[in-house]
């Protein structure tokens, strides 16, 4: 039996399974944030060295990651998109990117909330800081050459290939900790070695790392639907479902 | 194909040596930043020893951007861009030529004048060849980067800004390392590691940008 990989790749039987996935991952997100919070903040110890402050990390640490991971996931729909030249793709890629800088956001203004009480400022101009400020400003890059293209075929493509150019930027981000070795520690899990931490505050961050990552899938899916449908709005079925939720 | 590339530099040297105000606009751009630090910093001189290298390296990297608008935009203009795209010669390679070109008259005089820009901020002198050296490695690379981003932007509303918005992310890391060099040489640990780094990007570069920017090309035309 051959799979067909193109059937979901139309806006038309994409859009409604993206509202199921949307709804439901949205729930998971939810059910996940609120475990992750509650682990979090109740059950997780208190640091040793860092007190209380240190608890932020279960925001921040998971921030960055989808920080990163989006960017990685923005540019393989890019990707797919210029090879195979499906509609949908440009589409994914431009409703993850802003879901991607809202979290590079996230991580670098929590990040700065850390550092005030445990490194004594708010901002340093350590590697990985500073890589995480760039992927913000490639963020904004790729959603800014979007919005100045009028023809949605040239922005996805263009946008494409600057995701694509963009992506170099990960492997710098990634290796900058070992490579200029700076006040930014270095990770403090690693899938080769087991955590420096307690089970339970990696419990905790693993548990919110799913919820961002639900929430990501939920949000992107969101978009995606509404890009569909401005795009699509000349079509029989986006027609016949405006009429229907109107 | 040497041939047509050869005469795709020499038509765009032409094209600037007869508007040379366009060269000279950069050039002039370069040295008035350099010489707005010690005016807005101070006169310090062993405060503009040790920032000498990082003011002219960012003063590079944004002359070098206000030059990118111009790499392909009259060809766009007058249709020479569509023939090189028709044309036998691969795309890419024609982006090298064209860059190339770009770099000889927009990169090139940047590096020349660097070590007199770099005197007065009191840098040493038997360091000027590392700075001017790293400035030579270095500028290629932000010609080639900044292609793909000319090559996106072409023919765009608010081209300029978006253009920088959309490079200057991606000329940080060759910052970083360039003004690295001459900083290196100057607390004595020599910038050998940080020249050797730009020479591998200017390499990888070389390789990969006139490709990306020849997609681009085709997408913005088309």
């Amino acid at each position: 039996m051959s799979i067909n990989w193109f059937k979901y790749s139309s806006p038309q039987t994409f859009f409604p399974l993206a509202g199921r996935l949307a709804s439901w991952f949205g729930a998971l997100a939810l059910v996940a944030c609120g475990a992750g919070l509650y682990i979090g903040f109740f059950v997780a110890p208190t640091d040793a060295q860092q007190g209380e402050s240190y608890r932020i990390i279960f925001i921040h640490v998971p921030a960055a990651w989808m920080s990163m991971f989006l960017y990685l996931v923005m540019a393989f729909w890019a990707g797919l998109g210029l090879a195979f030249n499906t509609r949908l793709s440009g589409m994914m890629a431009s409703a993850l990117a802003p879901t991607g800088a809202l979290f590079t956001f996230v991580a670098l203004w929590t990040g700065s909330l850390w550092g005030k009480p445990t490194w004594g400022t708010w901002w340093v101009w350590d590697a990985r800081l500073t890589s995480e400020l760039i992927l913000l400003f490639l963020y904004f890059g790729f959603m800014a050459l979007q919005a100045a293209i009028d023809d949605p075929r040239r922005a996805d493509k263009a946008g494409a290939v600057l995701a694509l150019v963009g992506v170099v930027n990960i492997p710098i981000i990634y290796f900058s900790v070992k490579w200029w070795n700076t006040l930014h520690q270095g990770a403090s899990v690693s899938l080769t070695k087991a955590p420096t931490m307690a089970a339970t505050m990696f419990a905790g961050m693993i548990v919110m790392a799913f919820g961002f990552w639900f929430y990501s899938i939920a949000a992107a899916l969101m978009r995606a639907r509404c890009i569909m449908l401005e795009r699509e709005r000349a079509s029989d079925w986006a027609v016949e479902y405006a009429k229907g939720s109107a | 194909m040497i041939a047509a590339l050869r005469c795709v530099i020499h038509r765009d040297l032409l094209l600037a040596a007869r508007r040379s105000s366009d060269v000279l606009t950069v050039l002039l751009f370069f040295v008035i930043v350099v010489s707005l630090f010690p005016l807005g910093i101070g006169p310090e001189p062993a405060l503009l020893r040790t920032i000498a290298p990082g003011v002219v390296w960012v003063a590079a990297l944004l002359a070098a951007m206000l030059a990118l608008n111009r790499m392909f935009a009259s060809d766009h203009a007058d249709g020479t861009l569509e023939q090189m795209l028709l044309g036998a010669t691969p795309l890419g390679m024609t982006v090298a030529a064209k860059v190339l070109a770009h770099w000889l008259i927009s990169g090139l005089p940047l590096v020349l004048i660097s070590p007199v820009l770099a005197l007065q901020f009191d840098f040493p002198q038997e360091l000027l060849g590392v700075l001017a050296l790293s400035l030579a490695l270095g500028t290629p690379v932000l010609s080639l980067i900044g292609a793909i981003g000319a090559a996106l932007t072409l023919g765009l509303r608010g081209g300029g800004a978006l253009l920088s918005l959309l490079v200057l992310p991606l000329y940080v890391p060759v910052l970083i390392i360039g003004a690295g060099a001459a900083e290196a040489a100057a607390s004595g640990l020599g910038g050998q590691a940080q020249l050797l780094l730009l020479g591998a990007m200017l390499v990888f570069a070389g390789a990969f940008a006139p490709w990306a920017a020849a997609v681009a090309l085709r997408i913005s035309v088309e």
